[in-house]
């Protein structure tokens, strides 16, 4: 998967969960719960659904590394790349 | 309950606070907990002079009071001395803007080190303090000010600009917005303040009865209520941080509670701070790996925590902690919803001691029901009544409340009324204050029963409100909010149980004439509830339904909708006029 296939997945995933929130507007560097205004439960769905759609758990230990929208691109990518 | 007990060794019990629960039970009195407090000439007192003033008083100025760690991990240490200063001047600020004394000041914040100054500044200063959760969005926040009459709102920039900037034209009486870290139109800036304002104030000396905070909550219907807790609150404060929690002065203490909600107030602010402990308060939002380096490297002795938390960390897996031990770590406890019996075992297993379940609201202000560091723990259940607390299991009729003591009995939840952290109300809502009370008891609305033992168990609640993550969510705001979308005609919103959070928010929505269901319009509608609502309160799961279950009335039968979800008997559909399709 391309960086830009990863964008586009992490961006309809979010979107599932806050429909409400425009990529456009975030701060893709600011803090991903606060920028998308979603709560650790939510956090956890996405993740799930993340990891179901990339063939791979996501670790627990991994989460801190998904601070931002742009990180969590960079986490995604090498997570695919593995 | 067929699990094993989690006794406690001799040595446990007489290192305790509260060595022998009976003894402390059989001599505890309340006017004699009111003697431990600092007190202000004339028979007054004050929170804030509790929390702080005391202790600088009585030399531990230098202590560290709050160690704040930020997102990116830093720490912040602010010692009794610095915060005295920093809430004096918060104090000077509000008189500088024409804060009254009695006048309400809001916060809608995260764990910022602002919001402990703004909360205990607001005390000094005599105003009332009401912290509202910063998840929430636009409409809670609206109706929560409107009910109070907010005078001044303490927040940050962004929640300011997605959250508040749009309904301040329909809240004449907020006069101030004080933002904590720029300013925008019509705002003020905290820095600019607190630079011109002077780090002495005189302690508002307060009446017992006077009102110091204000914590708001939700029910089945009508609006959120608004529980008036005074400042003689801070007796039970004290009694209870020390009895239930086992706190004592110079502990590291960790509530993880999040500020905009009761305990983060009762157990997160000003209880750790009266008994002078040193809290740990952490800005970022759970994540286990930092949660066990904050346990470590800060050494927490007491822990107060949150049955979804310690779940998540369950779930984190066990190798994580393989290779740490806690060795400071002395008491564990939790709140918001009751622990399920793994997890307090989970906790004996993983940390070599159970988490102790409490049982509280915000209408109690503190700690009512609780496991003990002196007493053997029943996984799942809440514990014992604490000492000067009276409880039983009622059963309520058109004849009035009747006690039921036969062990086992299911019944609703009640307390005798008279304890300090009592609320003293709910704000402009008297008639609907007096519902809770019958026949001398106050009724909680839980469902719970009593063993043998003594020991309280949680079995349900007796009305429709949601306990998610911890927080009272009451489904006719979430209903509200939902009907104001054009394409809806009807909703009915239920709690359904999830493992990790207690239960999810999930609403059944019937759509009007001619509308068709899809999966476009059901996202549209959970972007129209979040953005009204917020996230903590919008549903996790919308449904669409043609028709929904209603009584002759027209009332949406949630309990049926329920029943239907969980697969139980149907109950009583008599009153049932027209059926889901």
């Amino acid at each position: 998967m391309t960086k830009a296939q990863i964008e586009t997945l992490l961006q309809s995933e979010l979107y599932k969960i806050a429909p409400d929130i425009d990529v456009a507007d975030i701060d893709r560097d600011a803090d991903l719960r606060e920028e998308f205004d979603i709560d650790s439960m939510d956090f956890l769905t996405l993740v799930t659904a993340l990891g179901k759609e990339l063939g791979s758990d996501i670790p627990e230990e991994d989460y801190a590394q998904m601070g931002s929208f742009a990180a969590a691109i960079d986490y995604l990518a090498g997570l695919a790349a593995t | 309950m067929s699990n094993d007990l989690i006794a406690k060794s001799s040595a446990r019990r007489s290192a305790a606070n509260m060595p022998d629960y009976e003894a402390a039970r059989a001599t505890f009195t309340w006017p004699a907990a009111k003697q431990l407090l600092n007190g202000m000439p004339d028979g007054k007192l004050n929170i804030a002079n509790e929390a702080i003033e005391k202790h600088i008083q009585q030399g531990r100025g230098d202590q560290i009071a709050l160690r704040w760690i930020s997102k990116a991990g830093e720490r912040v240490d602010f010692t009794y001395s610095q915060l005295d200063a920093l809430t004096s001047k918060f104090a000077n600020s509000l008189r500088n803007i024409g804060v009254e004394k009695g006048e309400r000041v809001y916060s809608l914040l995260g764990r910022t080190p602002e919001l402990y100054i703004a909360a205990l500044g607001t005390l000094k200063a005599g105003s009332v303090y009401c912290p509202l959760f910063s998840a929430f969005g636009p409409e809670p926040i609206q109706s929560r000010m409107e009910i109070g009459g907010a005078k001044a709102l303490i927040t940050s920039s962004s929640l300011y600009r997605r959250k508040v900037k749009g309904i301040r034209a329909n809240l004449p009486e907020l006069r101030e917005v004080i933002l904590i870290d720029k300013e925008l139109d019509d705002t003020r800036s905290y820095e600019t303040l607190m630079e011109g304002a002077p780090e002495v104030f005189e302690t508002e000396p307060m009446q017992a009865e006077e009102t110091a905070l204000l914590h708001f909550t939700s029910g089945t219907t009508g609006k959120p209520k608004g529980v008036v807790h005074v400042h003689e609150a801070v007796v039970a404060h004290n009694a209870t941080g020390r009895l239930a929690l086992d706190l004592r002065p110079g502990d590291i203490y960790w509530c993880t509670a999040d500020p905009g909600w009761v305990t983060g107030t009762s157990y997160g602010i000003i209880a750790p701070l009266v008994i002078g402990v040193t809290m740990i308060v952490d800005a970022a939002d759970f994540d286990a790996v930092r949660w066990y380096d904050i346990l470590d490297q800060e050494a927490v002795n007491v822990w107060y925590t949150a049955p979804t938390a310690i779940r998540m960390l369950m779930k984190a897996g066990r190798d994580m902690v393989a290779e740490r031990d806690f060795p400071a770590l002395r008491f564990m406890a939790s709140v918001g919803e009751p622990l399920n019996p793994e997890a307090v075992i989970w906790g004996n297993d993983v940390f070599g001691m159970p988490f102790h379940d409490n049982w509280w609201q915000t209408e109690t202000g503190g700690i009512m029901i609780a496991n003990y560091a002196s007493m053997d723990v029943k996984p799942g259940s809440m514990g014992k009544p604490l000492p000067g607390i009276e409880a039983g299991i009622v059963e309520v009729d058109e004849t009035g409340a009747h006690e039921a003591t036969k062990p086992l009995a299911v019944g609703e939840l009640a307390l005798r009324p008279g304890w300090p952290s009592m609320m003293r109300g709910y704000l402009h809502e008297q008639a609907r204050y007096e519902k809770c009370f019958k026949d001398g008891w106050y009724l909680s609305g839980d469902l719970a029963m009593r063993d043998s033992d003594g020991y309280y168990w949680f079995v349900g609640r007796s009305d429709d409100v949601i306990k998610s993550a911890g927080h009272l969510i009451g489904p006719f705001e979430v209903e509200s909010a939902l009907m104001e979308h054009p394409a809806v005609t009807e909703v009915g919103v239920i709690g359904i149980p999830d493992e990790t959070v207690g239960e999810i928010v999930k609403a059944y929505v019937a759509l009007k004439p001619g509308i068709e269901p899809s999966d476009e319009l059901r996202l549209e509608l959970t972007g129209h509830a979040r953005k009204r609502l917020g996230p903590a309160v919008a549903p996790k799961e919308i449904v669409f339904r043609t028709n929904l279950p209603k009584t002759r009335s027209g009332k949406i039968m949630r309990r049926l909708l329920k029943a239907r979800e969980l697969r139980l008997p149907e109950g009583d559909i008599s009153t049932l006029e027209s059926d889901e399709k």
